[in-house]
């Protein structure tokens, strides 16, 4: 079914992009007394892009067979980057850091808790002493 | 004279010890990264560009470059040892390479493959240095309408750096130019697609999305496998990884082929090293003697393509200079590079930076002697990161891109973007979406949207300034005739199809 494949859905949402540049472009000035206004750029690649993927939705091509195995573990893995980033500022870079570690050690990996930890608290300390104190970069 | 002049005030900065340490930092992070399979060098550019910002700028770019050509030596080892390529630029290495280390001659590919990619890779450098400055001097002339001609033939490229849908590659494309037009108009000062946010009024800092979509993206990608590839034995002592004399008389061609083939296909941008590495291979192939051997562990099969997608660096280098039109993902990642450092890449950038210019061109030289000696006698060495646990790597990449991202803007606001374009990153891989045109897009965008408005500023409005003029309108042609390509090539198939 086409509504299942990759390219249909993507091109969607990029129709749906396209539409947004162009609706937002016509808001602002196209060509003004000193040239090009700063519609007038995004009008045409909004256009483009909405051809386009147009073009994508309704292509006949046989579309290429996805494989979604192993996304559920990579999806998994951004989820847990994405919270980390999420709490970086109640809990600080180095707290979060090493939640996002352990967790990808114990359960991406399936290493014993104790395996983790240590990593998780290693990677930490490394990051501590290679960036705040050794380079003077300041952490999240 | 010039040019001798120019190099040896380059050798005189690439030989300070500071330089000489980032040369060496840069080759050696650059063998590791093409060692280890998934990590390339635009992710780790990507990732190190905020940290180059507490570096003085040519020891900067002479450590990314070292990472740059570093990682197409390393690329060699895993196809040799694992028969997965650590570059993509190695695919051709894995046919008689791996079957060499599998008759237990690895070691002699793997020696064969440094030898090669030293020789090319000091050719190609040969190159740039001799046809960078006069191409320079040539594009002195441009003006606002040239250079809109210069990023339309840019982004045209993207044909070429299109994988198996130029549909999908135009898109994307079409998505950086987007990415590159948030924040303020500087004509006119209008906010553009910010969605009310403060943050977003000074654009999207292109080190978020590079770290983002390269790094991240690679990073997912990677953790859906939860095993590690098994290596053959890694040959144990220097004798081991020494070609003989004869697989040294058997390669002479392949030297000089890799070579040329691959420094004129770095020239063309959108070309890149794979295909250098391939057509390579195939004449390789066409002029042997023994054809029909290749793929069953022929060394001149490893030779020809390891020297082309060395030599093609220094081919690649030679438009980003001189026009400031990047043809891959790594190198939009090095103009965009130049240009936070305050530099602006194009037919200037040699005449206002000669001490950049030629230092970069002297450390390439270098560098490939420290290549040379890092990649013969230290290559089981280097062999061993392929142990390194991948739970302990992604968590390192995944921190070493957050610090990076918070570095350059010390926003949180950029660190929650990078974890948006890491997801995006991950998910144009998963749909067949080339990431290396959304970086095109994104470099060129500002500069083509400014170029083309001073171009209609000047010409109170009117088009025909960009085909009145003589190489605007070469350029501009040039760009139609490659977007052409991929209609004259369906033609050309469905007539053969329909004379058959």
């Amino acid at each position: 079914m086409r509504y299942r494949s990759g390219d249909f859905w993507s091109g969607l949402a990029l129709a749906a992009l396209g539409g947004y540049i162009v609706s937002a472009a016509r808001g602002w000035e196209y060509l003004g007394q000193d040239g090009p206004g700063p519609g007038f750029f995004p009008l045409w690649y909004g256009i483009a892009m909405l051809a386009l993927s147009l073009v994508l939705i309704f292509s006949k091509k046989e579309n290429q067979k996805i494989e979604w195995q192993g996304a559920g573990r990579a999806f998994a893995a951004w989820a847990a980057f994405a919270v980390s980033v999420a709490v970086l500022k109640l809990v600080g870079f180095l707290v979060s850091f090493a939640v996002l570690t352990f967790f990808i050690v114990a359960v991406m990996y399936r290493r014993p808790p104790a395996v983790a930890a240590l990593v998780a608290i290693g990677v930490a300390a490394g990051f501590w002493l290679v960036f705040p104190l050794a380079l003077g970069v300041a952490l999240p | 004279m010039e040019i001798f002049a120019g190099l040896m005030q380059g050798f005189a900065l690439a030989l300070q010890p500071a330089n000489l340490l980032w040369c060496l930092v840069g080759v050696a992070l650059g063998t590791v990264v093409g060692i280890l399979p998934g990590l390339g060098p635009p992710a780790t550019i990507a990732m190190l560009l905020p940290l180059t910002f507490l570096m003085n700028p040519a020891s900067a770019m002479i450590m990314l470059a070292g990472i740059y050509y570093g990682a197409k030596y390393g690329g060699s080892t895993t196809s040799i040892l694992l028969n997965v390529p650590g570059e993509s630029a190695s695919v051709v290495t894995c046919l008689d390479g791996y079957q060499m280390a599998k008759k237990g001659r690895a070691g002699a590919a793997l020696g064969i493959a440094a030898i090669a990619s030293f020789i090319a890779g000091t050719v190609g450098v040969l190159g740039l240095m001799l046809i960078a400055p006069p191409l320079a001097r040539l594009a002195l002339a441009f003006s606002a309408p040239e250079y809109f001609g210069l990023m339309a033939l840019g982004l045209a490229m993207v044909v070429l750096l299109a994988g198996r849908s130029l549909l999908k590659a135009l898109l994307s494309m079409l998505v950086g130019l987007w990415l590159a037009g948030i924040g303020t108009d500087l004509f006119s000062s209008e906010s553009r697609f910010t969605f009310g946010r403060m943050e977003l009024l000074s654009g999207i800092d292109f080190v978020v999305v590079a770290i983002g979509v390269f790094a991240i993206g690679e990073v997912l990608a990677n953790l859906e496998e939860p095993a590690a590839p098994q290596t053959l034995p890694i040959p144990k002592g220097w004798r081991n990884l020494l070609p003989t004399l004869q697989d040294l008389r058997d390669c002479r061609f392949a030297f000089a082929n890799g070579s040329i083939v691959g420094f004129l296909i770095g020239v063309l941008p959108g070309a890149g090293s794979t295909i250098a590495s391939f057509i390579s291979y195939g004449v390789e192939k066409a002029v042997s003697r023994r054809r029909e051997e290749f793929g069953t562990g022929v060394i001149e099969g490893v030779a020809a393509p390891e020297g082309a997608n060395n030599s093609e660096t220094g081919g690649a280098l030679v438009p980003l200079l001189t026009l400031g039109i990047p043809g891959s993902g790594t190198t939009a990642i090095l103009l965009a590079a130049l240009v936070l450092w305050g530099f602006k890449p194009g037919p200037l950038f040699i005449s206002d930076n000669p001490s950049l210019f030629w230092s970069l061109v002297a450390s390439m030289y270098i560098g490939n002697v420290m290549l040379l000696v890092l990649n013969l006698p230290l290559v089981p060495l280097f062999a061993q990161v392929l142990r390194a646990p991948a739970y302990v790597l992604f968590p390192i990449i995944l921190g070493v891109s957050m610090v990076g991202v918070y570095s350059t803007s010390s926003s949180l606001f950029d660190v929650g973007l990078l974890a948006g374009f890491g997801l995006l990153g991950y998910l144009m891989r998963k749909l067949d979406y080339p990431n290396a045109p959304l970086i095109l897009g994104l470099v060129l965008g500002g500069a083509m949207e400014r170029a083309l408005r001073q171009s209609l500023m000047m010409s109170d409005g009117s088009l025909t300034i960009l085909f009145a003029r003589p190489i605007s309108a070469v350029m501009l042609s040039l760009a139609l005739l490659i977007l052409l390509i991929p209609v004259v090539s369906r033609v050309n198939a469905w007539r053969r199809r329909l004379l058959s």
